[in-house]
């Protein structure tokens, strides 16, 4: 059996022809993930560029408004590109280019990879080319132009739902056929090892920076961490400087119209065991091992599948996963948006819908951080036209 | 001997891919038989997936296409046992994994035996994840039969070590489907293979033309043939030339080779 198991999860599901360029890049990462110049940069690259660290804030109206725990944010969403996603991006990025590769490829869903990748190919001089679903992109036309403003091309998938699933298709296929110059920078905790455990490495700064925080600011840990998932790599990041800790982890997967009808992308609620896109771990999908079209008004979260380490972590019951419906992320949007004068991403938004639900029964004297992954600016237009109000992006 | 490596020893080897249930069930059977009839030594019936991703446009499309119109492994199974009753041809099923760990690696690989399946590819199992599928493909006797890449370098020796059935040779990078021209040196991926396998190697990936095949059966023990196939069945299934229109290139190929 390969490397990169989470309990039965993981693995490397991959056709032959990418096998030795996946095992030198586990080779690469090991060698420069303790490499003291490659950190010095990196660290360089998201202090001055990105931004970091991201404050944790305390956000006191929902606090008072809610009545139970104290409520702070994760702000990933004040990073430069919006979210979390340059953490991973400028990471794979750097390594691509210490491996001497001069291209870097990537799916996005929503848009907030392709746009972190296209900025980070953009500094670093790398040829850039991103996957989007057909559907996403008519979702998602500002991350678009972004991306292309940014120099990179941006390839319209038509095959399948059309949406981050078949963008993560059409990305391996293009990295199957252009192997040499070219690596592949997968935006979650997914995929074949070694990727879910270097995104989840390049991840981990918000989840050890939060740490320190809430320590400096309360001198206690926080009762709970939530965040959303659909991969799963804010989810991670937020969660591994936690997992040895007294704190419960939530990850609030997309409910769509609800768990109960065929339109949602809740994999952990829904899903079972099965092997797709490199990985073991649980999917949507029917009795044939038929991946399922998925649902969801995130087109971040859009996807049938879930992260090995996140698989593992609901197994061992160290982590929760629970299901946030549209509505619910909607109306947390409008929510956050109002009280605390910030527009949550929408994917972000399933975190703050259930930290809704709980924070009220949660003691005041504790704290709950929620990971706000990204801003909401890319979903305005979505969220309009879901409330019936037709706006031009 | 195993049905496949008999298969081999009647000289260099036309093995024809298609998707089983494209554009039914019932057309699969008749075009299993006619390629036989045309030459064909070994069939390989592709279990179709939601997502291929090894698979270029002509098969993804063939895949939604039997999908759509009822294929399901179970009904797979039948159509091979049905097959079985009229043709002793060799036939290896070509199938992510993701169809094989669902059915249960047991049950698949019994019933794979009880139908007449000899062998099988997984595109999506490399060397390294082998090991909980051949288990049960060795507890049945199905020749797990393994990919070596243009990439695969240094790999190829445990790869060739190991191998069972044939050696599916990836003729170039990329994904499935009709290519003008192969520039990979395969006679000495070959040459590297020989020492350590006495496995027929047969190559695959974007032949189609017969001087192509031609040319590959020099160095090779036999070629392999899907896109090309999946798409005259595409072309001519509605006007039901397609059984005829795939038995006369699958002819014109096998000739080509001989």
């Amino acid at each position: 059996m390969a490397s990169g198991r989470f309990g039965i999860h993981g693995g490397q599901y991959i056709p032959e022809t990418l096998m030795n360029e996946i095992q030198n890049l586990e080779r690469a990462y090991l060698h420069y993930k303790d490499d003291a110049e490659f950190n010095t940069e990196l660290s360089a690259l998201l202090n001055d560029y990105a931004g970091r660290p991201s404050r944790l804030y305390f956000a006191k109206k929902m606090t008072e408004d809610l009545g139970g725990a104290k409520v702070y944010l994760k702000r990933e969403d004040l990073n430069h590109t919006g979210s979390h996603k340059i953490n991973n991006v400028l990471g794979q990025v750097l390594l691509a280019k210490k491996m001497g590769k001069t291209r870097v490829i990537a799916e996005t869903g929503a848009g907030q990879h392709g746009v972190a990748c296209a900025t980070a190919a953009a500094l670093l001089n790398m040829e850039c080319e991103i996957f989007m679903g057909k559907e996403d992109t008519e979702r998602q036309k500002l991350n678009v132009f972004r991306m292309e403003l940014l120099g990179a091309k941006v390839n319209a998938v038509t095959s399948g739902t059309q949406t981050l699933k078949d963008a993560v298709n059409e990305a391996m296929r293009e990295w199957v056929s252009r192997v040499a110059d070219t690596h592949y920078a997968l935006g979650s905790v997914m995929g074949p090892h070694p990727f879910p455990t270097i995104v989840r490495d390049f991840q981990s700064v918000i989840g050890k920076e939060a740490r320190a925080q809430i320590l400096e600011r309360e001198g206690s840990l926080p009762a709970a961490v939530i965040a959303c998932v659909g991969g799963g790599s804010n989810a991670i990041g937020s969660f591994y400087n936690f997992i040895n800790d007294p704190v419960r982890l939530i990850g609030c997967e997309a409910a769509g119209l609800g768990v109960d009808t065929d339109k949602h992308a809740a994999t952990i609620a829904k899903g079972t065991l099965g092997i797709f896109h490199g990985m073991k771990s649980y999917f949507c999908q029917n009795d044939e091992g038929q991946i399922a079209p998925v649902y969801s008004i995130s087109a971040g979260l859009d996807y049938p599948g879930i992260g090995p380490e996140h698989a593992f972590l609901h197994d061992s019951n160290r982590a929760e996963y629970v299901p946030v419906t549209d509505e619910e992320a909607v109306s947390a949007f409008e929510y956050l948006s109002r009280t605390e004068g910030i527009i949550p991403a929408i994917e972000s938004a399933h975190a703050v819908a259930y930290a809704r639900k709980i924070v009220p029964a949660i003691e005041r004297e504790k704290s709950v951080i929620i990971c706000l992954s990204g801003r909401g600016d890319k979903d305005v237009a979505a969220i309009a036209r879901y409330r019936g109000r037709g706006l031009e992006e | 001997m195993s049905n496949i490596s008999a298969a081999f020893k009647k000289g260099k080897a036309f093995i024809g891919f298609l998707t089983a249930g494209d554009p039914d069930l019932g057309a699969t059977e008749k075009f299993v038989l006619e390629m036989e009839r045309a030459g064909a030594d070994i069939v390989e019936l592709g279990i179709p997936f939601s997502d291929p991703i090894a698979e270029g446009i002509v098969i993804q499309e063939a895949d939604l296409r039997a999908l759509k119109a009822g294929a399901t492994t179970v009904k797979i199974f039948e159509l091979v046992a049905r097959i079985r009753q009229k043709s002793q041809i060799p036939l290896v099923f070509l199938t992510y994994i993701n169809s094989v760990f669902k059915y249960g690696y047991e049950a698949f690989f019994k019933r794979c035996k009880e139908v007449g399946i000899d062998g099988i590819i997984i595109p999506d199992c490399p060397f390294e994840e082998q090991g909980e599928v051949k288990e049960f493909s060795h507890k049945f006797g199905i020749d797990l039969i393994s990919l070596i890449a243009p990439t695969s370098e240094e790999r190829i020796k445990k790869i060739a070590a190991e191998a069972e059935g044939y050696i599916y040779l990836v003729s170039s990078l990329g994904v499935t489907g009709v290519r003008s021209e192969i520039k990979t040196d395969l006679a000495s991926i070959v040459d590297s293979i020989r020492p350590i396998s006495s496995v027929p190697v047969a190559v695959g990936f974007g032949i189609n033309a017969p001087e192509q095949a031609s040319s590959i059966a020099k160095i090779a023990d036999g070629v392999i043939v899907g896109s090309a196939i999946v798409k005259i069945i595409a072309k001519d299934s509605a006007s039901g030339n397609a059984v005829k229109t795939v038995g006369e290139y699958v002819k014109k190929m096998k000739d080509a080779i001989k």
